[in-house]
């Protein structure tokens, strides 16, 4: 790979920007335990559990759609694990099993809406999202008369798939784990598949990917299952690891996976970005999110950072894809 | 000789609006087959028949002698008719490799570990931009680098590479300045030398003269004459077409209105 490649690749500026941040928090609050191991394996893990969505998120962003029910289908896998086990006293493997199938089967629903109606899939997505967050506290309302399930230590200590989705082997947590592996397998899916050119290709211009014979149904479909299967097991993770489920779980992840893939150099229009780029912008999130904490600095001041280094990823980004647009021969 | 691809006697209705009356039109190997007309004069219709987009109302399309009815594009590719659109020829944020090989990635390995072979892809890219003349340092730079001529020549080379024995281009010049329409009217010569049968689409009569062996000549529907090339002159094909009846009022108009204009002054 020569230079000029690297330079036009699209992780590129949430690669300067992660850079940027560390030493910023290392400077800062290196000696108030942001350098420290803890401190470490503390954003990490709030990294990883965004960069879950992050990893599908951008897959789907790259092949031009959005899903808003990301973070509505984080509370909804929580519940259909967790009221089968708690409530009706299913085995661990069976509700675990329901929420990726729940999983599974809205994701399908999300995609064939937008295949077959052509609307855009922020609007239907939108519509999942209450839908989906609603449908999710009526029927844990409806079934345990309240909208949190608690208490499954009792039921998932000792189950032997209880170690795929909880604790920290060799010492981090579960979660970082199953984000490294997650990030590694779509980024070979991206850009070492036939369908991950087909992704590519989707985003780019779906007519002409069409008519050189990508099946753009099938392509989208595919990954709306996807980024839905991602937040179920984030709320797997979730579940095992606090023993409870709760109907709000996984508010606003949606956007903020959203903003991880565009920090990672993701065009919001899809046809062009990484994987990688949307793990560097969970990994950076998470930085800011715990950082500020080492700092000292009230963390209501969060947001704003969040805002301010969105627009600065999307500008530095832009200017990069255009440069490499113009790239000499 | 047997023709590639012929229509005969095609119609297409379009509701009350018939878009073909009676067209008949051969392709043969290592021939350039200009198809000119006016805007509305029928071209598209014929090329979406030829290319699988939908059948025609009445009359037979043949592949080597034979008749065929595609069902879809694919069916009309899988015959080795490959149809290149203006718009639709390549996707400028991909890199050169990934859209060559789009929907038809070589691959390596097998079963689940079944991945796109980026070797081999780069080097078939490689060999082929070389072969058209286009020099690039790094076949991973995007398609939005490379100029519109280069990427209609690199959208062709694709199509024949991939076993086009008909190729279909329907106006790849018209959005083109003069060096870079040569770019691919130059590629167009190399494929009808390999023994491709072109089909192209152009209301540039310039640019079909440089290169076609036929003219067939198509307006409002209907078939004004196919035309060899040592039997006319340009000059006469320009008058045919729709195109330059519609600029010898436009000439007599502007004549008119500068008339006017002097008067008033």
């Amino acid at each position: 790979m020569n230079v000029r490649r690297l330079l036009a690749r699209p992780e590129l500026g949430s690669l300067a920007g992660v850079l940027l941040v560390f030493g910023f928090f290392a400077f800062v609050a290196g000696d108030r335990g942001f350098l420290s191991a803890r401190g470490t394996l503390n954003y990490l893990e709030v990294a990883a559990q965004l960069g879950l969505l992050a990893a599908t998120v951008s897959l789907l962003m790259i092949a031009g759609e959005f899903d808003l029910s990301v973070g509505s289908m984080i509370g909804a896998a929580g519940m259909a694990l967790a009221i089968p086990v708690a409530i009706w006293g299913w085995p661990m493997w069976a509700g675990i099993g329901l929420a990726f199938l729940v999983a599974a089967a809205f994701g399908a629903l999300n995609g064939y809406l937008v295949v077959r109606t052509g609307l855009p899939s922020f609007i239907v997505t939108l519509a999942s999202l209450f839908i989906l967050r609603g449908a999710t506290l009526g029927f844990t309302r409806w079934i345990t008369s309240r909208t949190r399930v608690s208490g499954l230590h009792e039921f998932t200590t000792g189950d032997p798939l209880a170690p795929f989705f909880s604790g920290d082997p060799l010492g981090i947590p579960i979660s970082v784990w199953w984000w490294v592996a997650l990030t590694l397998f779509a980024s070979y899916l991206l850009f070492r598949t036939p369908f991950g050119n087909w992704i590519f290709g989707v985003g780019g211009d779906p007519k002409a990917a069409h008519a050189v014979g990508v099946p753009v149904a099938r392509v989208k479909i595919t990954l709306f299952i996807a980024t839905a299967m991602s937040a179920a097991l984030l709320a797997v993770i979730q579940v095992l690891d606090t023993g409870s489920a709760d109907v709000l779980r996984g508010e606003l992840k949606e956007l903020e996976a959203i903003a991880a893939a565009v920090i990672g150099g993701n065009l919001l229009t899809g046809g062009y970005g990484s994987v990688v780029g949307g793990a560097l912008g969970a990994l950076l999130l998470g930085m800011v999110k715990q950082g500020i904490f080492f700092t000292g600095i009230n963390t209501d001041w969060f947001k704003v950072f969040l805002g301010t280094l969105l627009l600065a990823a999307v500008l530095l980004n832009n200017y990069l894809r255009k440069k490499a647009l113009e790239a000499p021969r | 000789m047997t023709p590639l691809l012929e229509a005969r006697n095609v119609s297409k209705r379009f509701g009350p609006v018939v878009a073909l009356k009676n067209v008949s039109m051969r392709v043969y190997a290592g021939e350039v087959h200009c198809l000119l007309g006016d805007n509305g004069a029928g071209k598209s219709t014929l090329i979406k028949i030829f290319s699988g987009v939908f059948p025609p109302d009445e009359g037979t399309l043949l592949v080597d002698g034979a008749p065929v009815r595609f069902q879809s594009p694919k069916d009309a590719m899988d015959r080795g008719i490959a149809t290149v659109y203006q718009d639709l020829a390549m996707i400028p944020l991909m890199s050169i490799v990934r859209n060559f090989f789009l929907g038809r990635e070589p691959t390596t390995g097998w079963g689940p570990f079944r991945r796109f072979d980026l070797k081999k892809a780069e080097k078939i890219a490689a060999e082929e931009l070389e072969k058209i003349g286009i020099h690039v340092r790094d076949v991973h730079q995007a398609v939005g680098t490379l100029s519109g001529g280069e990427r209609q020549s690199v959208a062709i080379a694709r199509a024949v590479h991939f076993g086009a024995r008909v190729l279909i281009l329907d106006e790849p010049t018209s959005a083109l300045g003069v060096k870079e329409a040569a770019v691919v009217l130059r590629y167009i010569v190399e494929a009808k030398s390999r023994g491709v049968g072109v089909v192209f689409i152009t209301h540039n009569v310039h640019h079909a003269w440089a290169v076609g062996d036929v003219f067939t000549l198509l307006n409002r529907g209907e078939q004004v004459g196919t035309f060899r090339r040592e039997e006319t002159t340009r000059e006469e094909v320009l008058q045919m077409m729709a195109g330059g009846e519609a600029l010898e009022r436009l000439e007599v108009e502007l004549a008119e209105f500068a008339r006017q204009e002097r008067r008033t002054r």
